[in-house]
Formats: C-alpha cells, structure tokens, sequence
C-alpha cells in the first residue's frame, strides 16, 4: 500500500487533538486582537500565543494529512471530499468578498445619490448637507471636517494595471508548473512555482507601494470617507488572501523540492493552484469595480 | 467516563451528541433570560431590571436562541443522522467536524462574559443595528463581533462537511432523489450556510472597522448609510431565518410518515419546495425594512417576492396533511410535536403574509405583533421540529423508548403554555405595544400577565423533557432496531443503539 495504490476503504482518523488546540488558537488570537484595539496590554501577549498555537496547529494537522496521503490511506472517494470541500470553500470566500462589492455598490448607486439629492426625497439633501455633491470618486465627503476626503484617488492604468499584468503572468505560470506535474517535469514544476511566488510578491510589494502613496500623499485612508472605506477593505482583504496564497504556494514548492506529488495524485497542488485563480478572478472585479470604472 | 473521548473525538454520533448537549444547555440559559424578560413584562411600569439591563437580556436571548440552542440543534441532528441514513461510515471530514463542534464553546463563552464586562453586555438587540452598534455600542460589542467570527468560522466548516458527506458517501444505489427528506432538507440548507454566513462575518468586519478604524460605511457623513446595514444584515438574517427552519421541515417530513404508515406524498415537489424557498431566501431580505423610507416600488417587488414564498410553503403544509390523509395514525409524542408543528407554524406562516403587505407593516413594525410571529415560526416551528426530532430518534441513539406518559405530557403542557405565552402577543402588537420596551401603557396589562404566566409553564414544560431524556439515557424498555411500527430508511435497519461504527465502505 502505497501513494500510488491507495486502499479502496474510505479513511478515518483516529481521535486527534489538532481541532482542540486550533480552537485555543482562534480563542486566544481573537480575544488578543480585541484587546489590543482596547489598548490592554495583555493584548499582545494573548494574540502572540493565539496565532503561535495556531500555527503550530496548522503545521500539525496539515503534516498529519499529507503523511496519510503519503502512505496511500487516500483513497478516490477521499480525493473527492477534498474536492469538494476546497470547491464550497472558496465559494464562501467569494460571499465573503461579495458582501464587500455590495457595500461598493450600494455607496456608489445609492447612499452617495441620495446624500446628493439625486435620488429618493430632496429633504435629506436639504436638511442634512445642502452643498453636498454626488460623485465618484468621492473626494468631498458629506461632512469634511470629521471625515476629509482624499485629494485624489490612485488611477487605473498606473499601477493597477501592471498589477492585473502581474497576478494574470502568475496565474499562467502555476497553470505552468501545473502541466509540468501532470508530465512528471519536475523542473518545469519548480520553476513555475517559483516564478509565480515571485510575481506574487511583486504584486504585493506595488501594492505596499500604493498603499504608501495614498497614505503619505492622497490622505486616501481608512479615514477619508466611503471611497477610502471601500477601498480598503476590498484590496486590503484581496492582498491578505494574496499572502495566504503565497504561504500556501511556499509550502507546495517545499513539497515538491521534496520530491511529493505524483501525476496523478496531487490534490494539495491543485487546491492551492485553484485558491490562486480565485484570488486573482477577485483581481478583476477589483480592477474594473474599484479602480477602473 | 474518559474526557479524552469528547475532547479528541473524531466519530459523527459523539460529535452529534456534543452539539446536542451544547445546544440545551444554550436553550435553557437562553430560556432563563426569557423568564426574567417575561417577568419584568408582568407588571407596567420598571419592576426588577433597568431599561438597558432589560435590553442586553433580549439581545442576548436572541443570540443565544438563534446561533447556540436552535443552529447547533439541528447539526446535532445531521450528525447523528445523515450518516446513518445516508450509509456512510462517518462523516466526510472526521477532524473538521471535530473542530466545528470544538469553536462553539469557545465562541460562546465569549458571548456570554460580555455580561461581566465593563460597560456590559450588548443592548442593541441580535440585529445589531447601526447606529446603535456602531457609535453607541458598548466595548463588549468588540467581543460580539469575534464570538460571531468564530460562530461563522464554525458554520461553514460543518455544512462543507455535510455537503461533502451528502454528495460523497452516499451508500450505492442511493441516488439523490431517493435521498430521506432529512438528508435533502440539510443538504439545501448546508448552501444556505455557506453563502449567508460569510456575508454576516463582513457584516461585523464592517461594524469593528466602523468602530475603531475610521470607515464610515454606517455613517451618512463620510458618505456611507446606516441603512446600508440593514441591506447586508438581513441579505444575510433572511437566508439564516430558512437555515433555521428548513431541517426542520426535513424532520416533520420523516416523522408524518411513519406515525401515518403511509408513504410520504409528493416527494420530488417537497425536494423543489425546500430549493425554491432557500432561492427566494435571497431575494426578499428588504421585507424587514419596510419604514426605512426605501423606494416604493422596491418595497413592492420584495412585498410580492415574499408573498412567493407562501407557495413553495403552502406545497409542504398540503403534502403533509395529504402523507396524513386517510393514513392510520397514531399519536405518539414525536407526531404530536409534528402535528402542533404543521398547525402552529402555518399560524406563523400567515402572520408573515400579513407582516409582508408593504402598508399593514408600516402598522406591524416594531411591535408585539413581530414578536408573536417570530416566535410562532422559531418555537413553534423550528424548536418543536427539534423536540419532534429528538423523541423520534432517541431510541435508536440510546437504545431505550423514552417514557410515554411524561412525553405526552411535556407536549401537552409545552403545545397550551406556547399559545398562551405568543398568542396574546398578536393582540399587543396589533393594539400598538412596541417591542423592546422594558415597560408599557396600562391596557396592556391583562395580556403581558397572560403571555408571562404561559412563558413559566413553558419553561417548567421543558424541564419534564430534560428529565425524560437523561432517564431514557440511563435505562428503560429495549428498543428494537425499527423502533417504530412503520419507520422506513437505513438508519432502522441498524440496531438500536446505533453501533459506534455502523457502516463500512
């Protein structure tokens, strides 16, 4: 019994304690990170065991997996489930981000309108903000004394653009390294997945850049009123997927240096290879939602 | 007895059975704070609790409610069950499932230490509405937002588990659409999960940034709207109201069958009416913000695609009462439950229709009126389709019957104690009584005195059911693998108790 003829039985774990210790890890991580926001000092001291517990969890439960893959308890249903389970959970990622697109859509079509007395009854505009203007981008909020806008916003076809450049190269480069693995290239595999970690990264370090700009010299922060909010919380939470990505493509480049996966059994591959075209689709609806239109 | 065991345990029947225990325990705290909300009610005027105590009581109640006694109940049940009628050997993703169980506690101690905290508990009520929440909340609120994270966390890990069992470790010969009811009821509701509760998880992230970050999505003077978040609120709390309900319906659907000994009627159309009401889930949510002032032909297309939902509904209330037709029944506790259910929910179901006509809910809002019908189809509905489940199924979990009498009369005295405590809701809130007011003009007196002596009879009711279950634990007459005269499916065809490995593959 082995990776490349696993049992026919469906596997079940023995009883384990990884779930456990990544439920003392969330406890801890969330509770640090609240109370850092409340300024308590223990703050720290919690979030720092809560993320090490979960990490350490991770690396666990994870190595516990692939030794059982490894030494073949995988077998084709097995392969399935995980399918499924990566499949349903980017879908609830994709609901996670579209909540955010729905508040950028709702701000632009309708709460922004009608502060401007563009839609729905005049007396808001009247009474509330009489020489508020209804725009896109915003750069003058309702009030702009307790929320200043942005002087100006970070246009499209600057680095947005490289930016989309980028993250479409990387995901061609792990569809790449990909077909490499399906033909037992090992090389071709290495080399994709490097080049994709490193378009990666690129992107990221452009977006630090750009988040640096709007900081430093456009005010355009978190602060400066719905265009900031939406702006940020969109790419801020598109460039934290990024870097699970690229955490998660690290460690398949670890395992495939290795010498793990096999043509034809390599679902930790694909799962990460999936979790990158998804991660880049969110791109696309960031460039031409957030940026561009 | 080895704590390691529910510690570490990666078996679907421990595992059911710890959401099961979780889930009671959340109900009778979450019951307690309704004793004390009722006893305030019993008299005008402020008699035991402050009016911001009274509130942190109802928002707590209604966390408590919805996310740990009736949510965690029915994973209970789909993790006991879907197996077994499935012919599965487990659950699909064994260790996941253990960590979707092992969150909650953690998720709801932090809930519930709000109350000890500076500043309190939450007092915004469970739909934490901006401003309320986010300019005016307490510090405890931060500590809401993480509990629902992690609550979220927990919900979407399980229902991927339950679709990748569902669709996965189906026994052969089992195609989906000769699936039990139960497993279909849960396998929709399972999407539902998936897609509703990431959008409550931005919601909060919203809210926290809101609070301390400087964003002004609830804030009309950066540009945002407080209105907003009702949108994203209940484009989430709508899709959660059916995750609330439809197992149940999947239970009733296996429990009227078998004390009918007729086959169930109109299985494909039970399976579309459950995908249609999960569809029209997503698109009615802006019924519950009729008076924020919202364009008026908006209101008209929610009021008419909610009234759609009265179809797809109407299909399930029919197909029941004709499985029932001419079917020789008999009235054991489980159909019991299931009968006050088809009745009392549809009583439910009505006062929605009437809370969805756009001008009569600009008269309903906010009143007492929403309460009784909330509560008609939650405990009425969801809650009883739990008990149902529970006498249903007990048997075959511990291998003994449950004691009939006490059963019948935790039915009768729960089915009479429910009507008296919500019926006379209907009246207050049509008379005017608003809602989460801690007190109330005189002429309501005679029917807040009526709802608080049924809400103490209730409450004593479930005593009885709690004494019954751990009696039935802990001995009683043998149960036979069928359990039931009539009972049909692969989880009778297994002994009773259900052996901890029951099938292989």
């Amino acid at each position: 019994m082995d990776q490349s003829h696993p049992i026919k039985r469906y596997f079940l774990p023995k009883p384990s304690y990884w779930p456990l210790l990544g439920s003392f890890g969330l406890f801890f991580t969330v509770i640090g990170i609240i109370n850092i926001i409340h300024e308590h000092w223990y703050g720290h001291y919690f979030f720092m065991a809560g993320a090490i517990l979960l990490a350490y969890m991770m690396f666990g439960w994870f190595s516990t997996v692939i030794h059982e893959s490894m030494s073949g308890l995988h077998s084709k249903k097995m392969d399935k489930t995980y399918r499924w389970g990566m499949f349903w959970f980017i879908a609830s990622e994709v609901a996670f981000f579209g909540i955010f697109f729905g508040a950028l859509f709702y701000a632009r079509n309708i709460s922004v309108p009608a502060l401007g007395g563009e839609i729905a009854s005049k007396e808001t505009h009247a009474l509330l903000w009489p020489h508020f203007q209804a725009l896109w981008p915003l750069l003058k909020n309702p009030n702009p004394t307790a929320y200043p806008g942005p002087s100006e916003v970070i246009p499209a076809w600057g680095i947005p653009a490289l930016n989309t450049f980028i993250l479409l190269s990387s995901a061609l480069a792990v569809t790449f390294a990909h077909w490499g693995l399906q033909r037992n290239h090992r090389t071709q595999v290495n080399m994709g997945l490097i080049i994709t970690i490193l378009l990666g990264l690129t992107f990221l370090s452009f977006q630090a850049y750009e988040y640096t700009e709007a900081y430093t010299r456009l005010n355009l922060t978190l602060h400066s009123g719905i265009y900031g909010s939406t702006f940020f919380m969109l790419t801020g939470f598109h460039a934290a997927h990024v870097t699970i990505g690229l955490t998660m493509l690290t460690i398949i480049l670890i395992r495939c240096l290795k010498g793990h996966f096999l043509p034809e059994h390599h679902f930790g591959f694909e799962a990460v290879s999936w979790y990158w075209h998804f991660v880049d689709v969110i791109w696309l609806f960031l460039f031409i939602f957030v940026y561009w239109l | 007895m080895n704590i390691k065991r529910w510690l570490f345990t990666t078996n679907h029947k421990d595992i059911g059975t710890l959401y099961l225990i979780l889930s009671g325990t959340m109900f009778f705290i979450g019951g307690m704070l309704a004793m004390l909300i009722r006893l305030e009610l019993f008299h005008p005027g402020l008699q035991y609790f402050q009016p911001n105590t009274y509130n942190q009581m109802i928002t707590i109640h209604g966390l408590l409610m919805i996310f740990g006694a009736i949510m965690p109940a029915f994973v209970g049940l789909a993790n006991w069950m879907i197996p077994l009628m499935i012919g599965a050997p487990d659950m699909a993703l064994p260790r996941l499932n253990n960590w979707s169980f092992w969150i909650l506690p953690f998720a709801f101690s932090i809930l519930l230490s709000t109350f000890f905290m500076a500043g309190e508990a939450p007092n915004f009520g469970w739909t934490m509405y901006a401003p309320l929440s986010t300019q005016f909340g307490p510090p405890s609120t931060d500590f809401l937002i993480v509990a629902i994270h992690l609550l979220g966390i927990s919900s979407i890990m399980g229902a991927i588990n339950i679709i990748a069992t569902i669709l996965n470790l189906r026994t052969p010969g089992m195609t989906l659409m000769k699936m039990p009811l139960f497993v279909w009821s849960w396998l929709i509701t399972a999407f539902l999960l998936i897609l509703a509760m990431p959008i409550l998880a931005g919601v909060v992230t919203m809210m926290l940034f809101d609070r301390h970050f400087g964003t002004s999505f609830f804030t009309a003077a950066g540009g945002g709207d407080p209105v907003m978040f009702q949108h994203l609120f209940w484009f989430f709390g709508h899709p959660e109201v059916y995750i609330m309900i439809l197992p149940g319906f999947g239970i009733i659907s296996e429990i009227i069958p078998t004390f009918s000994r007729k086959k169930l009627f109109g299985y494909t159309f039970m399976v579309i009416a459950i995908a249609s009401i999960a569809f029209l889930s997503f698109i009615v949510w802006a019924h519950h913000m009729f008076t924020t002032g919202i364009n008026v032909y908006a209101q008209i297309v929610f009021m008419y695609t909610t009234m759609l939902i009265a179809v797809p509904t109407g299909i399930k209330v029919f197909n029941w009462v004709a499985t029932m037709f001419r079917g020789s029944m008999t009235f054991e506790t489980p159909m019991l439950f299931a009968l006050a259910f088809v009745c009392l929910f549809t009583i439910g179901g009505f006062s929605g229709l009437m809370l969805a006509i756009v001008p009569a809910d600009y008269q309903y809002q906010d009143t007492y009126f929403v309460v009784a019908h909330f509560h008609y189809v939650l405990v009425t509905g969801a809650l009883f389709t739990i008990i149902a489940g529970v006498y249903y199924w007990l048997p075959k979990w511990t291998g003994h019957y449950y004691n009939e009498t006490l059963g019948q009369w935790h039915f009768w005295l729960t089915a009479i104690a429910v009507n008296l405590t919500f019926f006379p809701m209907h009246f207050l809130g049509l008379a005017g009584m608003p809602r989460r007011i801690p007190d109330y003009a005189l002429q309501f007196t005679a029917f807040n005195e009526i709802a608080t002596i049924g809400a103490f009879i209730l409450g004593a009711a479930q005593l009885i059911f709690l004494y019954n279950i751990i009696m039935t634990i802990r001995g009683g007459k043998h149960a036979s693998a069928k359990v039931w005269e009539s009972s049909h499916g692969l989880e009778w065809t297994v002994p009773s108790p259900a052996p901890h490995h029951t099938f292989q593959t």
